[in-house]
């Protein structure tokens, strides 16, 4: 059984269609990408899932539960997270305290408990800061845990974008292009950490990523978008072969040239 | 010397003031503050409670507009709002003062969640606009429900007692505001070490990713317009304990203009900055009239248009920090105190 499963997905904006029946199926435990060119809908795609956008036909099926239609928050609820393109931390925070709204949802504490501080606010308090730690060990970035997050370099800031996705302890994990603008070296480390998300925590990936080296080495599912629609689908090496694939990124060979 | 922080707990590192010098500085202050009254002039005294009236207005506009980015130009209405409430559960119920400092900063509480309802649609500019509106339909309010508010001859408020003790003096009447200023500025603290005050500034800076990291935007914006509204209810109770009497005229829109410019040069998102704010717009009017009144020997044609002044400084004040150092006079206290902590070695 499928943990996320899209089907027949169509969005519009005004009269532009962005996605036209994209279908597809995300098993537990899997890391998934989407790929496809520039405005082929990935993003748009990865909104659907995540709430952002309600498509105006299909159905998101998350945990055999219909999600359609819910806003964003309930479906964070049961367990999905994400992070944007362009990075979306709370600028003016801590990194810790980017990390602890990711335990938001986690914490009970009301307002009066909050306002006295003492008691019950501070030991909840404690008690997600230390989950929080963990993260933070596990993302290394234990140096720039009091730093406001503005002020960190980019390669920084995707990670800690990462490591709030992470505290809010979710089953499926989005990311939107997770690896963009990376050095080698981010980008490697940014590898090291999905990879040892998904398998020692078990969380599912549904990841956008452009890097095709990456997409190829990682992912266990590839689905191809282009125009809105699902071009190709499978394993990295059957959509490497697929003359969709191909006519997409490359174009189509010229007869007479050839 | 202090080198640097060693914390083993983490209850350590969250505590609001970090080295035991800082404990002792605030013991010593609190020590000043309260035995203030014994040697403090009464023309003095008064500018004090009205430095700690307006901290906890302060306090309430910049939780709002510096901590969750909602700009309200009404903040002077829900003090209109605490002051009446407080002057009529006084006068018609004859209630006891500490009941009625924590009803009219309810009352004013609801008022304000009400007003910020359209907060969930709108923002920014136009949320001003709404707010405003809010501020001309209270004053109408206030002017036209003459059994309620005493319409334009005001309502005169009875002084706060427990049992035969009234707080009929400012040395009085110090007490009682600063221990609420006090209680205010802790209680605004722990808001914003903990989940709510966190939730609040996650709105502000990134409302969207807030929304998808599961943090309710409309329950935690209208709560905010609550507890904004709460303090600046309970500042206008204050005032109205303080003035003895009010009229429509005690609360115009420029009083909600001053708050705004206290919040923006102390410093926006800033408890901290909220207190020097304060103290610094209450003491401008003071200051200028000590200068003028100074200069009043040798150019006495010139006090009648230093009167005007106020204004102009104000104005001039307030963009010079917007242009100079937009988080205001809290964030250069910080850096002031970054650079001697580790005088002469700064690296």
């Amino acid at each position: 059984m499928a943990q996320l499963s899209c089907s027949d997905i169509q969005l519009n904006f005004g009269g532009v269609r962005a996605l036209s029946g994209v279908s597809f199926e995300v098993s537990q435990g899997e890391i998934f990408a989407i790929i496809g060119p520039n405005g082929a809908g990935k993003s748009s795609m990865l909104n659907c899932i995540s709430g952002l956008y309600n498509p105006q036909r299909g159905k998101v099926v998350f945990e055999s539960h219909d999600v359609t239609g819910l806003p964003p928050c309930e479906r964070t609820k049961r367990g999905m997270a994400r992070s944007f393109q362009n990075i979306a931390l709370f600028k003016g925070m801590s990194v810790i305290d980017n990390l602890m709204i990711g335990r938001h949802l986690h914490q009970s504490s009301g307002l009066l408990t909050c306002g006295l501080y003492y008691g019950p606010a501070r030991a909840e308090e404690i008690k997600h800061r230390e989950y929080v730690e963990g993260i933070i060990e596990f993302l290394e970035i234990q140096n720039i845990r009091k730093s406001i997050v503005g002020t960190l370099a980019y390669g920084f800031q995707k990670r800690v974008e990462l490591a709030r996705a992470l505290a809010l302890e979710p089953k499926l994990l989005l990311l939107d292009e997770p690896m963009a603008g990376m050095n080698h070296e981010e980008t490697e480390d940014m590898v090291r950490f999905i990879l040892e998300t998904n398998e020692t925590h078990g969380i599912t990936i549904v990841m956008i990523e452009h890097d095709m080296g990456v997409v190829m080495d990682i992912s266990n599912t590839v689905c191809v978008l282009d125009f809105g629609k699902k071009i190709a689908g499978g394993t990295p090496e059957e959509v490497q072969q697929d003359p969709h694939v191909i006519k997409a990124y490359l174009g189509e060979e010229d007869p007479e040239v050839s | 010397m202090r080198c640097g922080d060693f914390k083993t707990t983490y209850a350590a590192d969250m505590t609001i003031f970090e080295s035991g010098n800082a404990r002792i500085m605030l013991g010593l202050f609190f020590c000043l503050l309260f035995t203030l009254p014994l040697y403090v002039p009464g023309y003095l005294l008064d500018i004090i409670n009205r430095i700690g009236i307006a901290v906890i207005g302060a306090i309430g506009l910049n939780i709002l507009t510096g901590f969750t980015g909602q700009i309200s130009l009404g903040n002077a209405a829900f003090m209109a709002i605490g002051a009446f409430s407080c002057g009529y559960l006084g006068t018609k119920f004859e209630l006891p003062f500490y009941l009625c400092i924590p009803l009219a900063g309810l009352i004013a509480a609801f008022s304000g969640m009400f007003v910020g309802i359209p907060s969930l649609r709108i923002k920014g500019l136009y949320l001003a606009m709404a707010t405003l509106a809010a501020h001309f339909i209270v004053e109408f309010l206030v002017v036209k429900w003459e059994s309620v508010t005493g319409g334009v001859a005001g309502l005169s408020i009875p002084s706060p007692k427990i049992g035969n003790f009234v707080f009929d003096s400012d040395a009085k009447l110090f007490f009682l505001i600063f221990i609420i200023a006090i209680m205010s500025v802790l209680f605004a603290k722990n808001i914003f070490r903990t989940k709510v005050g966190k939730a609040f500034i996650a709105i502000r800076d990134q409302a969207i990713s807030a929304e998808v990291m599961g943090v309710n935007i409309l329950k935690y914006k209208l709560l905010s317009f609550g507890i904004s509204s709460f303090y600046v209810g309970v500042a206008g109770a204050l005032i109205a304990y303080q003035a003895k009497i009010i009229s429509p005229e005690t609360f115009p829109i420029t009083v909600a203009i001053d708050y705004l410019g206290m919040i923006i040069i102390g410093g926006l998102g800033s408890i901290l900055g909220s207190i020097y704010g304060a103290i610094f717009i209450t003491l401008l009017p003071e200051l200028l009239r000590m200068g003028t009144s100074s200069l009043a020997g040798s150019f006495p044609e010139l006090v009648n248009k230093l009167a005007a002044m106020k204004e102009l400084v104000f104005g001039l004040l307030v963009i010079i920090f917007l242009i100079f150092e937009p988080s205001g006079m809290a964030a250069r206290w910080h850096s002031i105190k970054n650079y001697w902590k580790l005088y002469p070695f700064s690296h």
